[in-house]
C-alpha cells in the first residue's frame, strides 16, 4: 500500500446523496444564423452529492462548454440547469462552485498562501479564518512549507495543487475541474490523480472533471460520461465500480483495463466521422460569438 | 504578463544566500559598467590632452569638474529649481495619466473621447510648444515648465496603465466571476496589481523625460540660475565648461529620478524584481 493510499483507509459510502446538478434537455448554440454551431444538444444528466463524474470526449464534443454552463461562466440556449435546486447563476452568486482550470491562474503578486486566500478575501472571511484555512489546505495538498513562496518558484504540478487548494478554500459544494492536469507530464499527472483521490475522500466534495484522458477518467470517477461531437451529446454513461480507495494497484487490476476498454469503445463508436486535424468548429464558433474575452 | 511567463526552477530562492555574499555579487555586477565609465573618461581626458582640441569644441573632464566646483553655488540652486519643476510636472502628469487610464479602462465612452486627445497631445513637438507655455505663464514662474513636463509624461503613463488594467488573463476574470466578485473587488485584486509592472515601466520612461522636459522648457524662459537657462547663457558667452557642468548635473538629476523609480518599484512590487531578475 502506497503512502497516498494509506490516507484512504475509510472507504467512502456509495454516492447516493441528494442531486447536486440536474440538467434537462440542455442545448447550446454558438453564434447566430448560418454561422451558428450547435455545441450541445439534448443533454440530460443528474449528478448526486459526493459523486466524481468525468466528462470525456473528442475535442468539439462540448465537454468544456457543458462544464462552463454548469458553472455559469456562459449561458445555455435551451433546457435547464439546476444546481443545489437553484439556477446556475444563483448558485454562482451563492459561491457554490470551486473552479480549477487547465492553467493554474495564480496571481503572480501573491504568495502561495495568499493565492489560496484570494477567494476568502473576496468573500470577506476574517483574517484568522483565512490564515487557518490556507494552512489546512496547503497541508492537504502537501505544500505547507511553500506558503511564502511566489508562484513562479513552483513547478507546474505544484502550481496546480495550489489552484486546487484555492478552489477548496471556501468549502464549495461543487468542484468543477476543466482538464486540470492536461498540461502536466504523465508521471506528475498520475501522482496528481492519487492526490485528488485523497482530497476527494477527505472532503467529500462533489466533483465534475473534464478530461481527454481515458485512464484518468476511469481511475478517478464514480461515473464516466462519454460525449460525442457535432452536436455534443451524451453517448454513454459508464459506471465505474472499481473499489475505493483507489491506489496505484487499481491501475493494474483487470477490471480497470476492462473499464478503460469500455470507455474507449464507446468513444470510438461515436467518433466515426472525426477528421484528424480539422479545425475545432465549436471552438471557432465560440470565439466568433464571444469575441476575444 | 501572465502566470506562465515565469519559468519554475529558474534562479534559486531569493534571500537564501548570506548577505555578505549577495553584496559582493552585486558589486561584481557593477564592475563592467564602472570600468567602461572610468575607461571612457580616461580616454576622453587623455585624447583631448594629446590632440589639443579647442576647449569650446569639447572640454576635458577635469576642466568640467573644476567648472562644476567653481560654479557650485549657482548650479546648486539650478539643480534644486529644475529638479522641482521636473518633479512637480511628473506628479501632475502621472496623476492625470493614471486618472485618464482608469476612466479609459472602465468606460468605453471615455476610451473613445480620451484616446484621440491623448495621442494628439503626445504628438505635439515640445520644442514648438515650450514658447507658448512660457507665454501662458510668467516666465519667472515654474508653471510653464511644469506644464511641459506634464504633457510629456501624461501619454506614456496613460497608455501603459490602460494596457495593464485591460490585458488581464481571461482565465483570471473567469476565476473572479466564479467567486461572484464585484467590479470593485476585481479592480483591486486583479486589475490594479496586474497594471503595476506596466505602470512602472511607464514611470521609468517618464522620470527621465521629466528632466529633459524641464531643461528644454527653460530654454524659453526662467530664472537665471535654472539649469536650462544656465546652459544656454553660458554657451552664449563661450563658457563651455560651465555649460557642460550644468549638462552633467541635468544628466545626474535624470539618473537620480530613474533610480528613485527603481527603488519605489522594489518596494511596491517585491515579487516582481526577484521574478524577472535584476533588470535595473
Amino acid at each position: 500500500m502506497s503512502a497516498a493510499g494509506s490516507a484512504l483507509e475509510a472507504p467512502r459510502p456509495p454516492a447516493s446523496g441528494q442531486p447536486v446538478v440536474e440538467i434537462e434537455r440542455l442545448g447550446k448554440v454558438f453564434g447566430e444564423g448560418s454561422g451558428s454551431v450547435v455545441a450541445l444538444e439534448g443533454i440530460d444528466l443528474v449528478i448526486r452529492a459526493g459523486e466524481f463524474v468525468s466528462l470525456i470526449g473528442p475535442s468539439g464534443c462540448g465537454k468544456s462548454t457543458l462544464l462552463r454552463i454548469i458553472g455559469n461562466l456562459i449561458g445555455s440556449t435551451s433546457g435547464s440547469v439546476r444546481v443545489n435546486g437553484k439556477t446556475a447563476e444563483r448558485a454562482r452568486l451563492d459561491r457554490d462552485y470551486g473552479m480549477v482550470f487547465q492553467a493554474p491562474v495564480l496571481m503572480d503578486w501573491r504568495t502561495v498562501a495568499r493565492n489560496v486566500e484570494l477567494p476568502l478575501e473576496v468573500m470577506g472571511y476574517p483574517r484568522e479564518e483565512r490564515a487557518s484555512r490556507s494552512a489546512r489546505l496547503l497541508s492537504l495538498v502537501e505544500l505547507a512549507e511553500f506558503r511564502d513562496r511566489y508562484p513562479w518558484q513552483l513547478s507546474g504540478g505544484m502550481q496546480q495543487r495550489v489552484a486546487i487548494a484555492r478552489a477548496l478554500a471556501f468549502d464549495p459544494k461543487l468542484l468543477l475541474m476543466d482538464e486540470p492536469f492536461g498540461a502536466l507530464d504523465e508521471m506528475t499527472r498520475e501522482r496528481m490523480n492519487l492526490e485528488l483521490m485523497k482530497i476527494w475522500a477527505q472532503t467529500g466534495t462533489t466533483i465534475i472533471f473534464v478530461t481527454h484522458s481515458i485512464p484518468e477518467a476511469v481511475f478517478l470517477s464514480s461515473r464516466v460520461v462519454v460525449m460525442s461531437p457535432r452536436p455534443g451529446r451524451i453517448a454513454r454513461i459508464v459506471d465505474v465500480d472499481l473499489p475505493l480507495p483507489r491506489t496505484v494497484e487499481t491501475r493494474e487490476s483487470s477490471r480497470y483495463f476492462e473499464l478503460v476498454t469500455e470507455v474507449r469503445e464507446a468513444l470510438r463508436r461515436h467518433d466515426g466521422d472525426e477528421v484528424p486535424g480539422a479545425p475545432d468548429e465549436v471552438e471557432m464558433a465560440r470565439i466568433r460569438a464571444e469575441g476575444v474575452s | 504578463m501572465s502566470t506562465s511567463l515565469a519559468l519554475p526552477g529558474r534562479a534559486g530562492r531569493p534571500g537564501t544566500a548570506p548577505v555578505g555574499r549577495r553584496v559582493a555579487a552585486r558589486l561584481w555586477d557593477l564592475l563592467p559598467p564602472a570600468a567602461v565609465f572610468v575607461g571612457g573618461v580616461l580616454v576622453w581626458e587623455l585624447s583631448l590632452l594629446v590632440t589639443g582640441v579647442q576647449q569650446f569644441i569639447l572640454p576635458r573632464p577635469t576642466v568640467i569638474v573644476a567648472a562644476l566646483i567653481e560654479e557650485w553655488p549657482v548650479l546648486q540652486r539650478g539643480v534644486v529649481y529644475t529638479g522641482f519643476e521636473a518633479l512637480a510636472g511628473l506628479a501632475v502628469g502621472v496623476s492625470l495619466g493614471v486618472a485618464a487610464a482608469f476612466a479609459t479602462a472602465r468606460w468605453a465612452t471615455a476610451r473613445e473621447a480620451l484616446m484621440p486627445v491623448a495621442v494628439g497631445a503626445s504628438s505635439i513637438p515640445i520644442i514648438a510648444f515650450a514658447p507658448i507655455t512660457s507665454a501662458w505663464f510668467s516666465s519667472e514662474s515654474p508653471a510653464s515648465r511644469v506644464a511641459i513636463v506634464t504633457l510629456m509624461v501624461f501619454f506614456p503613463v496613460m497608455v501603459n496603465t490602460v494596457r495593464g488594467l485591460t490585458t488581464v488573463d481571461p482565465a483570471a476574470l473567469e476565476l473572479m466571476r466564479s467567486y461572484a466578485a464585484s467590479d470593485a473587488v476585481l479592480l483591486r485584486k486583479v486589475r490594479i496589481p496586474n497594471a503595476l509592472p506596466y505602470f512602472f515601466t511607464a514611470l521609468r520612461i517618464a522620470a527621465t523625460l521629466a528632466v529633459i522636459g524641464a531643461v528644454i522648457g527653460e530654454y524659453f524662459g526662467g530664472p537665471r540660475f535654472a539649469l536650462g537657462i544656465f546652459i544656454t547663457s553660458e554657451a552664449y558667452v563661450f563658457r563651455y565648461a560651465n555649460a557642460w557642468a550644468a549638462i552633467l548635473l541635468a544628466c545626474l538629476l535624470g539618473i537620480g529620478f530613474y533610480l528613485a523609480v527603481l527603488l519605489l518599484e522594489r518596494i511596491v512590487m517585491p515579487w516582481h524584481g526577484t521574478q524577472r531578475g535584476a533588470d535595473a
